[in-house]
């Protein structure tokens, strides 16, 4: 099985993130890391490797420091990746971002792509369903569960409100992937090694810019969100707050 | 032909999804705002284009085809393709759920357009249009706005709107049933049977109080403060979704868009950031009281009651005093 994963950098969870000058993204000197539910991706890719052998091939669009998402992947086992390298790639909307990616691999033959179910900093959940439609393939979206069949693959979707559906389907197909599908594994000290000397294929946005098109809608403005709720601080020792908390739930919450 | 909307209603085993009111409500509000006239379509179930036409919309289809049961992202983007196509509606509008996400950029991709997901509002000045939308997990909001022709294709988030507050039509809209013609070969994926696991025991929808636990418990020994406090309430205990990824709960007790939606009389987190897809799953809580180190997280967007400070030191004593004031 050929398995391509694609990834995204996004700013880590709990970084404090501050706007930029034009107040239309956020300022990038900030710690990066890999977007959760893609690592959890990444970990599913390999254990169908160890499975049914294969390859497994790593992607990520993104100015040089993305590099980092896939020097980890490759040491945890990816065997090759590939860098859409470029600064302007953060700005691409979600189509073109699935344009891009679906150029990169246009001499590659895979059998499954998997992407993370959405990103924690767009969070459009779009690339993934938008990237099949592109290559003309069958998706299926928020995975825990891929068995591989005679015909193709069965997998488990998450639904809404904790149900569940198994679907039958053909290869090759693109699944998005939920986090909590699989445990993920470290990189072993050994694999960090191995990883400088795997190939890493670097592709400019020149080379894929001609399947690409204007972006089809635009961030106006990017503001701290405006508060809807009046929101009481409690503030005090320890000892003082859990007091000022009882009260509240007594007085004004009347639950205990 | 004047500008119009479309809103496509959800429904699932041929019920209507309760989050299509909101969508419904949306759709009034950009109605009114832009004058387009609002339209709404039923995908697959026209038993209940008649409950959609109650509402006041100018029209409802129900876009027929055998092939549209049961729900494949295959069918109803190219159903839906057909039908979008003939309409050209200016917008469509549809509820952000695991369904819709399902297909809609495959939809629109297959139109050559873009879809502004998740929203949870809008703004109409000057003749621009722009949906606003949170961004790095709710610690930024965004308008975004179409550079591209229409159909503009926009997903809502659920509890942006208010489904109760969609207006009821003064006589019912008319229905219209379209069919559309999916050929052989275009569905794909065979779909099985909805279930639920057998393990799915906890129903916290009924619980009063919940006591819910985040990253922020670090781990897993920790959980045992968070079921003291829970204990010393009579609280139910749950989490976010990390949390049950871990296994560190059991996943009956997730509060979110993948777990359980909960409406309690309080619910205190502890140690939860506010991730969107945990944020709808308890947004509707009566008091919430959030205890996160920090001051930055989402979570205190929604807070009634903001402690900002570390939880292994506020959760001791506060279950003393609980203690305390259940004994008195």
């Amino acid at each position: 099985m050929k398995i391509l994963v694609c990834m995204k950098q996004v700013p880590q969870k709990d970084a404090p993130l501050k706007l930029n000058e034009t107040g239309t993204w956020i300022r990038e000197d900030v710690s990066y890391e890999v977007n959760e539910p893609d690592a959890y991706a990444l970990e599913e890719a390999l254990r169908q490797r160890e499975k049914h052998k294969g390859e497994v091939v790593v992607i990520t669009s993104g100015p040089a420091r993305a590099q980092q998402v896939l020097r980890e992947a490759l040491a945890k086992g990816a065997d090759r990746a590939i860098h859409l390298e470029d600064d302007k790639f953060v700005g691409f909307d979600a189509l073109n971002t699935a344009k891009s990616i679906a150029a990169a691999i246009k001499d590659d033959r895979f059998d499954l792509i998997f992407t993370g179910l959405q990103s924690d900093d767009y969070g459009y959940a779009q690339t993934g369903v938008i990237l099949a439609e592109l290559l003309g393939w069958p998706h299926a979206t928020i995975i825990m569960q891929i068995e591989k069949t005679e015909s193709g693959i069965r997998v488990k979707r998450e639904l809404e409100a904790g149900y569940f559906q198994f679907v039958d389907m053909p290869t090759p197909a693109v699944l998005t992937i939920q986090s909590g599908i699989n445990k993920l594994r470290y990189a072993t000290l050994i694999g960090i090694k191995q990883a400088k000397n795997k190939p890493l294929r670097k592709v400019s946005l020149a080379e894929v810019q001609a399947a690409m098109g204007a972006n089809l809608q635009k961030i106006e403005k990017l503001y701290i969100p405006h508060k809807t709720k009046k929101t009481e601080r409690i503030d005090g020792s320890p000892g003082e707050i859990a007091k000022k908390l009882v009260d509240k739930m007594r007085n004004e919450l009347r639950v205990i | 032909m004047p500008d119009s909307i479309l809103v496509v209603v959800e429904q699932r085993g041929g019920k209507l999804n309760r989050v299509s009111w909101e969508t419904i409500t949306a759709g009034q509000a950009i109605a009114s705002a832009t004058g387009w006239t609002l339209e709404a379509a039923v995908v697959g179930a026209a038993a209940l284009a008649g409950e959609v036409a109650a509402k006041k919309v100018a029209k409802v289809y129900a876009v027929e085809s055998p092939k549209l049961e049961p729900y494949t992202p295959d069918a109803f983007a190219a159903g839906l393709k057909q039908f979008v196509g003939a309409k050209q509606p200016k917008l469509v509008l549809m509820p952000h759920t695991y369904q819709v996400r399902d297909f809609i950029p495959k939809l629109a991709t297959a139109m050559g357009r873009s879809v502004i997901s998740d929203c949870i509002g809008f703004q109409h000045d000057g003749g621009k249009l722009v949906f606003t939308r949170q961004m790095f997990q709710g610690k930024f909001a965004a308008d975004v706005s179409f550079t591209g022709d229409a159909p503009w294709f926009a997903t809502f988030q659920n509890g942006a709107f208010r489904g109760d507050q969609a207006e009821a039509g003064a006589s019912a809209a008319p229905v219209e049933t379209v069919q559309v013609d999916i050929a052989d070969g275009v569905v794909r994926n065979r779909p099985q049977e909805v279930f639920k696991e057998a393990k799915q025991a906890v129903d916290l929808t009924q619980a009063e109080i919940i006591v819910a636990v985040g990253r922020g418990i670090k781990e897993q020994k920790n959980v045992e403060i968070a079921q003291q406090l829970a204990d010393a309430l009579g609280a139910d205990l749950a989490a976010s979704r990390p949390i049950c990824d871990s296994g560190w709960l059991p996943m009956d007790r997730q509060i979110g868009s993948s777990g359980q939606t909960v409406a309690p009389k309080l619910y205190l987190a502890l140690g939860i950031s506010g991730a969107i897809q945990h944020l709808v799953g308890m947004k509707g809580s009566r008091s919430i009281i959030a205890v996160n180190k920090d001051a930055e997280a989402p979570i205190f967007e929604i807070a009634d009651y903001a402690v900002v400070g570390n939880l292994f030191d506020i959760v001791p004593p506060l279950i003393e005093e609980v203690k305390k004031a259940k004994a008195g």
